[in-house]
Protein backbone atom coordinates (compact mmCIF):
# COMPACT_ATOMS: atom_id res chain seq x y z
CA UNK A 1 0.00 0.00 0.00
CA UNK A 2 0.98 3.43 -0.72
CA UNK A 3 2.11 5.95 2.32
CA UNK A 4 3.70 3.98 4.61
CA UNK A 5 6.43 5.92 4.81
CA UNK A 6 4.99 8.84 5.42
CA UNK A 7 2.52 7.23 8.54
CA UNK A 8 5.92 6.29 9.88
CA UNK A 9 7.33 9.44 9.71
CA UNK A 10 3.52 10.48 11.94
CA UNK A 11 3.86 7.64 14.16
CA UNK A 12 7.49 8.44 14.97
CA UNK A 13 5.88 12.25 16.39
CA UNK A 14 3.00 10.56 18.13
CA UNK A 15 5.26 7.92 20.27
CA UNK A 16 6.64 11.18 21.96
CA UNK A 17 4.12 12.55 23.35
CA UNK A 18 5.23 14.84 25.67
CA UNK A 19 6.57 17.61 23.59
CA UNK A 20 10.37 16.46 23.26
CA UNK A 21 11.74 16.97 19.48
CA UNK A 22 13.36 13.35 18.03
CA UNK A 23 15.96 13.56 15.65
CA UNK A 24 15.09 15.22 12.46
CA UNK A 25 14.21 12.17 9.98
CA UNK A 26 15.58 12.94 7.02
CA UNK A 27 15.72 10.24 5.18
CA UNK A 28 12.37 9.44 5.85
CA UNK A 29 11.30 12.51 3.92
CA UNK A 30 13.44 12.24 0.95
CA UNK A 31 11.25 9.09 0.44
CA UNK A 32 8.34 10.29 1.00
CA UNK A 33 9.09 12.62 -1.81
CA UNK A 34 10.40 10.39 -4.12
CA UNK A 35 7.20 8.15 -3.94
CA UNK A 36 4.93 10.98 -4.47
CA UNK A 37 7.29 12.40 -7.81
CA UNK A 38 6.64 8.71 -8.87
CA UNK A 39 3.05 8.69 -8.47
CA UNK A 40 2.64 11.72 -10.06
CA UNK A 41 4.29 10.88 -12.73
CA UNK A 42 2.41 7.69 -13.48
CA UNK A 43 -0.40 10.09 -13.56
CA UNK A 44 0.49 12.24 -15.89
CA UNK A 45 1.17 9.08 -18.08
CA UNK A 46 -1.93 7.90 -17.80
CA UNK A 47 -4.03 11.21 -17.96
CA UNK A 48 -2.20 11.59 -21.48
CA UNK A 49 -3.38 8.04 -22.27
CA UNK A 50 -6.83 8.53 -20.85
CA UNK A 51 -7.06 11.93 -23.42
CA UNK A 52 -5.52 10.30 -26.43
CA UNK A 53 -6.91 7.09 -26.64
CA UNK A 54 -10.36 7.97 -25.25
CA UNK A 55 -9.64 5.45 -22.01
CA UNK A 56 -11.90 6.25 -19.56
CA UNK A 57 -11.12 3.43 -17.32
CA UNK A 58 -7.90 4.59 -15.91
CA UNK A 59 -9.60 7.25 -14.44
CA UNK A 60 -10.53 5.16 -11.01
CA UNK A 61 -6.39 4.54 -10.53
CA UNK A 62 -5.92 7.84 -11.58
CA UNK A 63 -8.28 9.20 -8.44
CA UNK A 64 -6.49 6.56 -6.14
CA UNK A 65 -2.41 7.81 -7.00
CA UNK A 66 -4.24 11.69 -6.15
CA UNK A 67 -5.56 10.58 -3.06
CA UNK A 68 -2.13 8.83 -2.15
CA UNK A 69 -0.66 12.03 -3.16
CA UNK A 70 -2.44 14.30 -1.02
CA UNK A 71 -2.23 11.78 1.73
CA UNK A 72 1.17 11.94 1.81
CA UNK A 73 1.33 15.64 1.56
CA UNK A 74 -0.72 15.70 4.48
CA UNK A 75 1.07 13.84 6.57
CA UNK A 76 4.33 15.53 5.68
CA UNK A 77 2.81 18.60 6.21
CA UNK A 78 1.15 17.60 10.01
CA UNK A 79 4.72 16.30 10.48
CA UNK A 80 6.62 19.63 9.77
CA UNK A 81 3.81 21.54 11.63
CA UNK A 82 3.95 18.89 14.93
CA UNK A 83 7.85 20.19 14.55
CA UNK A 84 7.38 24.02 14.90
CA UNK A 85 4.94 23.30 17.62
CA UNK A 86 7.48 21.29 19.56
CA UNK A 87 10.28 24.02 18.56
CA UNK A 88 8.36 26.87 19.72
CA UNK A 89 7.57 24.96 22.85
CA UNK A 90 11.84 24.71 23.47
CA UNK A 91 11.65 28.71 23.65
CA UNK A 92 9.32 28.51 26.53
CA UNK A 93 11.06 25.85 28.37
CA UNK A 94 14.49 26.18 27.97
CA UNK A 95 14.96 30.24 26.97
CA UNK A 96 16.67 31.31 24.46
CA UNK A 97 19.64 29.60 24.01
CA UNK A 98 19.04 25.41 23.28
CA UNK A 99 21.28 23.10 24.54
CA UNK A 100 23.99 21.54 21.98
CA UNK A 101 22.22 18.21 21.87
CA UNK A 102 18.45 19.69 21.43
CA UNK A 103 20.05 21.63 18.64
CA UNK A 104 21.37 18.70 17.20
CA UNK A 105 17.82 17.10 16.41
CA UNK A 106 16.49 20.11 14.11
CA UNK A 107 17.57 20.44 10.44
CA UNK A 108 18.99 23.85 9.17
CA UNK A 109 15.49 25.59 8.42
CA UNK A 110 13.97 24.67 12.26
CA UNK A 111 16.83 26.28 13.35
CA UNK A 112 16.69 29.23 11.55
CA UNK A 113 12.65 29.26 11.91
CA UNK A 114 13.52 29.08 16.15
CA UNK A 115 15.92 32.18 15.51
CA UNK A 116 13.12 34.06 14.01
CA UNK A 117 10.68 33.39 16.56
CA UNK A 118 13.16 34.19 19.23
CA UNK A 119 12.89 37.17 17.28
CA UNK A 120 9.64 37.45 16.96
CA UNK A 121 9.08 36.92 20.61
CA UNK A 122 11.57 39.38 22.03
CA UNK A 123 9.94 42.18 20.08
CA UNK A 124 6.61 41.82 20.80
CA UNK A 125 7.92 41.49 24.66
CA UNK A 126 9.90 44.69 24.26
CA UNK A 127 6.57 46.88 22.60
CA UNK A 128 4.53 45.89 25.43
CA UNK A 129 4.97 47.09 29.40
CA UNK A 130 6.07 50.67 28.66
CA UNK A 131 9.65 51.50 28.56
CA UNK A 132 11.60 48.40 29.36
CA UNK A 133 9.50 45.73 27.58
CA UNK A 134 7.77 43.03 29.75
CA UNK A 135 9.15 39.58 29.81
CA UNK A 136 6.41 37.18 29.46
CA UNK A 137 8.15 34.15 30.10
CA UNK A 138 8.64 35.30 33.49
CA UNK A 139 6.16 34.20 36.36
CA UNK A 140 4.54 31.24 35.35
CA UNK A 141 3.16 31.10 38.48
CA UNK A 142 1.75 33.89 40.49
CA UNK A 143 4.65 35.18 42.56
CA UNK A 144 4.47 35.27 46.52
CA UNK A 145 7.53 36.90 47.45
CA UNK A 146 10.38 39.09 46.06
CA UNK A 147 13.01 37.21 47.24
CA UNK A 148 13.16 32.99 47.40
CA UNK A 149 15.10 30.08 49.43
CA UNK A 150 17.10 28.02 46.51
CA UNK A 151 19.04 24.92 46.21
CA UNK A 152 21.74 24.44 43.92
CA UNK A 153 20.78 21.13 42.39
CA UNK A 154 24.42 20.96 40.30
CA UNK A 155 27.30 22.93 39.95
CA UNK A 156 26.21 26.12 37.93
CA UNK A 157 29.79 28.44 38.53
CA UNK A 158 29.37 32.30 39.41
CA UNK A 159 26.14 33.88 39.28
CA UNK A 160 25.94 37.52 39.47
CA UNK A 161 23.00 39.30 41.30
CA UNK A 162 21.67 42.74 40.52
CA UNK A 163 23.85 44.99 43.02
CA UNK A 164 26.93 43.65 42.06
CA UNK A 165 27.56 40.77 44.35
CA UNK A 166 28.51 37.65 43.44
CA UNK A 167 27.47 34.18 44.19
CA UNK A 168 28.95 30.75 43.34
CA UNK A 169 26.67 28.07 42.65
CA UNK A 170 27.82 25.10 44.38
CA UNK A 171 26.10 21.81 44.47
CA UNK A 172 23.80 21.75 47.55
CA UNK A 173 24.35 25.07 48.76
CA UNK A 174 21.77 26.97 49.44
CA UNK A 175 20.69 30.64 48.75
CA UNK A 176 18.35 34.02 49.73
CA UNK A 177 18.02 35.10 45.56
CA UNK A 178 15.33 37.46 44.20
CA UNK A 179 12.74 35.15 42.37
CA UNK A 180 12.98 37.11 38.51
CA UNK A 181 16.91 35.97 38.76
CA UNK A 182 16.35 32.32 39.61
CA UNK A 183 13.13 31.62 37.87
CA UNK A 184 14.97 30.61 34.57
CA UNK A 185 17.82 28.65 36.18
CA UNK A 186 14.77 26.85 38.07
CA UNK A 187 12.83 26.04 35.05
CA UNK A 188 16.09 24.56 33.75
CA UNK A 189 16.69 22.15 37.03
CA UNK A 190 19.88 24.18 37.96
CA UNK A 191 18.54 25.61 41.27
CA UNK A 192 15.34 24.02 43.12
CA UNK A 193 12.96 26.21 44.88
CA UNK A 194 12.68 25.25 48.65
CA UNK A 195 9.39 26.38 50.93
CA UNK A 196 9.78 26.47 53.85
CA UNK B 1 0.18 22.12 38.17
CA UNK B 2 3.26 22.27 34.97
CA UNK B 3 1.99 24.65 32.55
CA UNK B 4 2.54 22.88 29.35
CA UNK B 5 3.92 24.91 26.43
CA UNK B 6 3.62 22.15 23.07
CA UNK B 7 0.23 22.73 22.08
CA UNK B 8 -0.61 19.99 19.50
CA UNK B 9 -3.58 20.14 16.98
CA UNK B 10 -6.22 18.35 18.45
CA UNK B 11 -8.42 15.71 16.80
CA UNK B 12 -11.84 16.82 15.21
CA UNK B 13 -15.01 15.97 16.75
CA UNK B 14 -17.65 13.74 15.42
CA UNK B 15 -17.77 13.53 11.97
CA UNK B 16 -14.86 16.11 11.78
CA UNK B 17 -11.23 16.04 10.83
CA UNK B 18 -8.83 18.27 11.63
CA UNK B 19 -6.11 18.26 8.80
CA UNK B 20 -2.92 18.58 10.91
CA UNK B 21 -3.83 16.66 13.87
CA UNK B 22 -1.66 13.66 14.39
CA UNK B 23 -4.60 11.97 16.22
CA UNK B 24 -6.68 12.37 13.08
CA UNK B 25 -4.20 11.12 10.59
CA UNK B 26 -3.58 8.04 12.24
CA UNK B 27 -7.36 7.31 13.33
CA UNK B 28 -7.89 7.62 9.70
CA UNK B 29 -5.22 5.13 8.89
CA UNK B 30 -7.40 2.22 10.14
CA UNK B 31 -8.39 -0.61 7.86
CA UNK B 32 -12.19 -1.26 6.32
CA UNK B 33 -13.14 -4.15 4.31
CA UNK B 34 -14.66 -2.87 1.01
CA UNK B 35 -15.65 -4.64 -1.95
CA UNK B 36 -14.79 -2.46 -5.33
CA UNK B 37 -17.08 -1.40 -7.65
CA UNK B 38 -15.45 -1.10 -10.80
CA UNK B 39 -12.09 -2.23 -12.15
CA UNK B 40 -8.79 -0.48 -10.88
CA UNK B 41 -6.57 -0.51 -14.27
CA UNK B 42 -2.42 -1.21 -13.44
CA UNK B 43 -3.12 -1.49 -9.28
CA UNK B 44 -2.99 -4.98 -9.54
CA UNK B 45 0.08 -4.63 -7.12
CA UNK B 46 -1.84 -3.49 -4.08
CA UNK B 47 -3.84 -6.79 -3.94
CA UNK B 48 -1.76 -9.46 -2.71
CA UNK B 49 -3.96 -12.09 -3.14
CA UNK B 50 -4.12 -12.24 -7.05
CA UNK B 51 -1.70 -11.74 -10.11
CA UNK B 52 -3.35 -9.92 -12.36
CA UNK B 53 -2.22 -6.46 -13.04
CA UNK B 54 -5.45 -4.96 -12.77
CA UNK B 55 -7.88 -4.40 -9.64
CA UNK B 56 -11.44 -6.25 -10.87
CA UNK B 57 -14.74 -5.37 -10.07
CA UNK B 58 -16.33 -6.99 -6.80
CA UNK B 59 -12.61 -7.57 -5.56
CA UNK B 60 -12.67 -8.06 -1.84
CA UNK B 61 -9.99 -5.76 0.15
CA UNK B 62 -9.18 -3.62 3.00
CA UNK B 63 -8.27 -0.20 2.45
CA UNK B 64 -7.23 2.26 5.36
CA UNK B 65 -9.70 4.88 6.23
CA UNK B 66 -8.40 7.97 4.27
CA UNK B 67 -8.37 6.12 0.82
CA UNK B 68 -11.95 5.15 1.58
CA UNK B 69 -13.24 8.68 2.17
CA UNK B 70 -11.35 9.80 -0.80
CA UNK B 71 -12.91 7.14 -3.28
CA UNK B 72 -16.36 6.99 -2.09
CA UNK B 73 -19.15 8.87 -4.46
CA UNK B 74 -22.36 8.85 -3.66
CA UNK B 75 -23.61 6.96 -7.02
CA UNK B 76 -21.33 4.30 -5.81
CA UNK B 77 -20.11 3.19 -9.06
CA UNK B 78 -16.36 3.21 -6.88
CA UNK B 79 -16.66 1.42 -3.79
CA UNK B 80 -18.75 0.04 -1.40
CA UNK B 81 -17.93 -0.22 2.12
CA UNK B 82 -18.88 -2.67 4.56
CA UNK B 83 -19.45 -1.56 8.51
CA UNK B 84 -16.31 -3.58 10.73
CA UNK B 85 -18.50 -6.20 13.14
CA UNK B 86 -18.34 -3.68 15.86
CA UNK B 87 -20.77 -1.24 14.22
CA UNK B 88 -23.09 -4.52 12.97
CA UNK B 89 -26.13 -4.97 14.24
CA UNK B 90 -25.24 -7.84 16.68
CA UNK B 91 -22.31 -6.06 18.46
CA UNK B 92 -24.71 -3.02 18.63
CA UNK B 93 -27.37 -5.31 20.94
CA UNK B 94 -24.50 -5.79 23.05
CA UNK B 95 -23.31 -2.38 23.50
CA UNK B 96 -27.27 -1.44 24.28
CA UNK B 97 -27.30 -4.09 26.74
CA UNK B 98 -24.45 -3.30 29.09
CA UNK B 99 -21.85 -0.35 27.50
CA UNK B 100 -19.18 -0.77 30.51
CA UNK B 101 -18.48 -4.58 30.05
CA UNK B 102 -17.19 -4.21 26.98
CA UNK B 103 -13.23 -4.09 26.26
CA UNK B 104 -12.77 -0.83 24.17
CA UNK B 105 -9.24 -0.91 23.22
CA UNK B 106 -9.42 -4.80 21.98
CA UNK B 107 -11.72 -3.72 19.34
CA UNK B 108 -9.76 -1.30 17.17
CA UNK B 109 -8.71 1.69 19.94
CA UNK B 110 -10.36 4.27 17.85
CA UNK B 111 -14.36 2.93 18.46
CA UNK B 112 -15.99 6.39 18.52
CA UNK B 113 -13.53 7.92 16.10
CA UNK B 114 -14.09 5.31 13.69
CA UNK B 115 -17.76 5.17 14.13
CA UNK B 116 -18.15 8.92 13.76
CA UNK B 117 -16.15 8.46 9.85
CA UNK B 118 -18.24 5.68 8.97
CA UNK B 119 -21.26 8.44 8.61
CA UNK B 120 -19.79 9.49 5.90
CA UNK B 121 -20.40 6.38 4.03
CA UNK B 122 -24.29 7.10 3.52
CA UNK B 123 -25.00 3.40 4.88
CA UNK B 124 -28.53 2.63 5.43
CA UNK B 125 -28.08 1.76 9.18
CA UNK B 126 -25.98 5.08 9.97
CA UNK B 127 -29.12 6.74 11.92
CA UNK B 128 -28.72 3.22 14.22
CA UNK B 129 -24.64 3.62 14.63
CA UNK B 130 -24.93 7.03 15.45
CA UNK B 131 -27.64 6.66 18.53
CA UNK B 132 -25.63 3.52 19.44
CA UNK B 133 -22.29 5.23 19.65
CA UNK B 134 -23.66 7.83 21.61
CA UNK B 135 -25.93 5.52 23.87
CA UNK B 136 -22.29 3.61 24.64
CA UNK B 137 -20.45 6.94 25.30
CA UNK B 138 -22.86 8.43 28.31
CA UNK B 139 -23.16 4.88 29.39
CA UNK B 140 -19.60 4.87 30.09
CA UNK B 141 -18.57 7.95 30.60
CA UNK B 142 -19.79 8.31 34.50
CA UNK B 143 -17.20 5.36 35.54
CA UNK B 144 -14.53 7.09 33.76
CA UNK B 145 -14.74 10.67 34.94
CA UNK B 146 -15.43 8.80 38.55
CA UNK B 147 -12.06 6.83 38.10
CA UNK B 148 -9.99 9.40 37.18
CA UNK B 149 -11.43 12.31 39.73
CA UNK B 150 -10.76 9.46 42.47
CA UNK B 151 -7.07 7.94 41.59
CA UNK B 152 -4.71 9.48 43.09
CA UNK B 153 -1.36 8.63 42.93
CA UNK B 154 -1.65 5.16 41.87
CA UNK B 155 -1.17 2.62 39.09
CA UNK B 156 -4.32 3.47 36.72
CA UNK B 157 -3.57 0.56 33.76
CA UNK B 158 -6.20 -1.73 35.08
CA UNK B 159 -8.75 1.53 34.95
CA UNK B 160 -7.33 2.69 31.48
CA UNK B 161 -6.63 -0.50 29.56
CA UNK B 162 -10.29 -1.17 29.06
CA UNK B 163 -10.50 2.50 27.38
CA UNK B 164 -10.92 4.16 23.94
CA UNK B 165 -8.51 6.76 22.73
CA UNK B 166 -11.39 9.45 22.99
CA UNK B 167 -11.64 8.11 26.86
CA UNK B 168 -8.40 7.91 27.39
CA UNK B 169 -8.22 11.36 26.72
CA UNK B 170 -10.62 12.34 28.98
CA UNK B 171 -9.51 10.32 31.61
CA UNK B 172 -5.74 12.38 31.32
CA UNK B 173 -7.18 15.57 31.44
CA UNK B 174 -9.27 14.62 34.82
CA UNK B 175 -6.23 13.04 36.04
CA UNK B 176 -4.30 16.54 35.44
CA UNK B 177 -7.31 18.14 36.80
CA UNK B 178 -7.01 16.30 40.40
CA UNK B 179 -3.32 16.47 40.68
CA UNK B 180 -3.35 20.47 40.27
CA UNK B 181 -5.83 20.94 42.68
CA UNK B 182 -4.03 18.24 45.12
CA UNK B 183 -0.99 20.55 44.34
CA UNK B 184 -3.35 23.68 45.10
CA UNK B 185 -4.16 22.34 48.42
CA UNK B 186 -0.33 21.14 49.86
CA UNK B 187 0.87 24.36 48.80
CA UNK B 188 3.05 23.45 45.96
CA UNK B 189 1.11 26.14 43.86
CA UNK B 190 3.38 28.92 44.29
CA UNK B 191 6.51 26.43 44.63
CA UNK B 192 8.78 27.09 41.02
CA UNK B 193 9.57 23.58 39.55
CA UNK B 194 11.92 22.88 36.83
CA UNK B 195 9.85 22.49 33.10
CA UNK B 196 8.90 18.65 32.55
CA UNK B 197 9.94 19.26 29.60
CA UNK B 198 13.76 19.93 30.20
CA UNK B 199 14.05 16.63 32.93
CA UNK B 200 12.77 14.35 30.27
CA UNK B 201 15.43 15.28 27.68
CA UNK B 202 18.08 15.14 30.24
CA UNK B 203 16.17 11.86 31.19
CA UNK B 204 17.33 10.84 27.58
CA UNK B 205 20.35 12.10 27.37
CA UNK B 206 21.81 9.93 30.15
CA UNK B 207 19.99 6.90 28.43
CA UNK B 208 21.36 7.65 25.19
CA UNK B 209 25.20 8.39 26.82
CA UNK B 210 24.59 4.70 28.32
CA UNK B 211 23.54 3.07 24.94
Amino acid sequence: MFCEKAIELIRELHRVSDGQLPAFNEDGLRQVLQEMEALYEQNQADVSEAKAAGRADLIPSIKLRHCCLLRNQRCVVAYLYDRLLRIRALRWEYGSVLPANVRFHMSAEEVQWFGLYKKSLASFMRSIGGQEGLDVTQDMKPPKSLYIQVRCLKDHGEFEIDDGTVILLKKNSQHFLPRWKCEQLIRQGVLEHVMS
Amino acid sequence: MDTPSYFPVPPGVGMEDNFLSLDDILLSQERLPVRTECVFPRLGFLEKSSDSQDIQEGTKMELPLWLCKGLYEKKRKVLSVELPKIYKEGWRTVFTADPNVVDLHKMGPYYYGLGSQMLHFDGPENPDIAKTLLQTFIGRFRRTMDSSQNAYNEDTSVLVGRLDFLEKVLFKSGQSGLNGFQGWEKGQAAQLTASSLVLNYRKRKIVDVQS
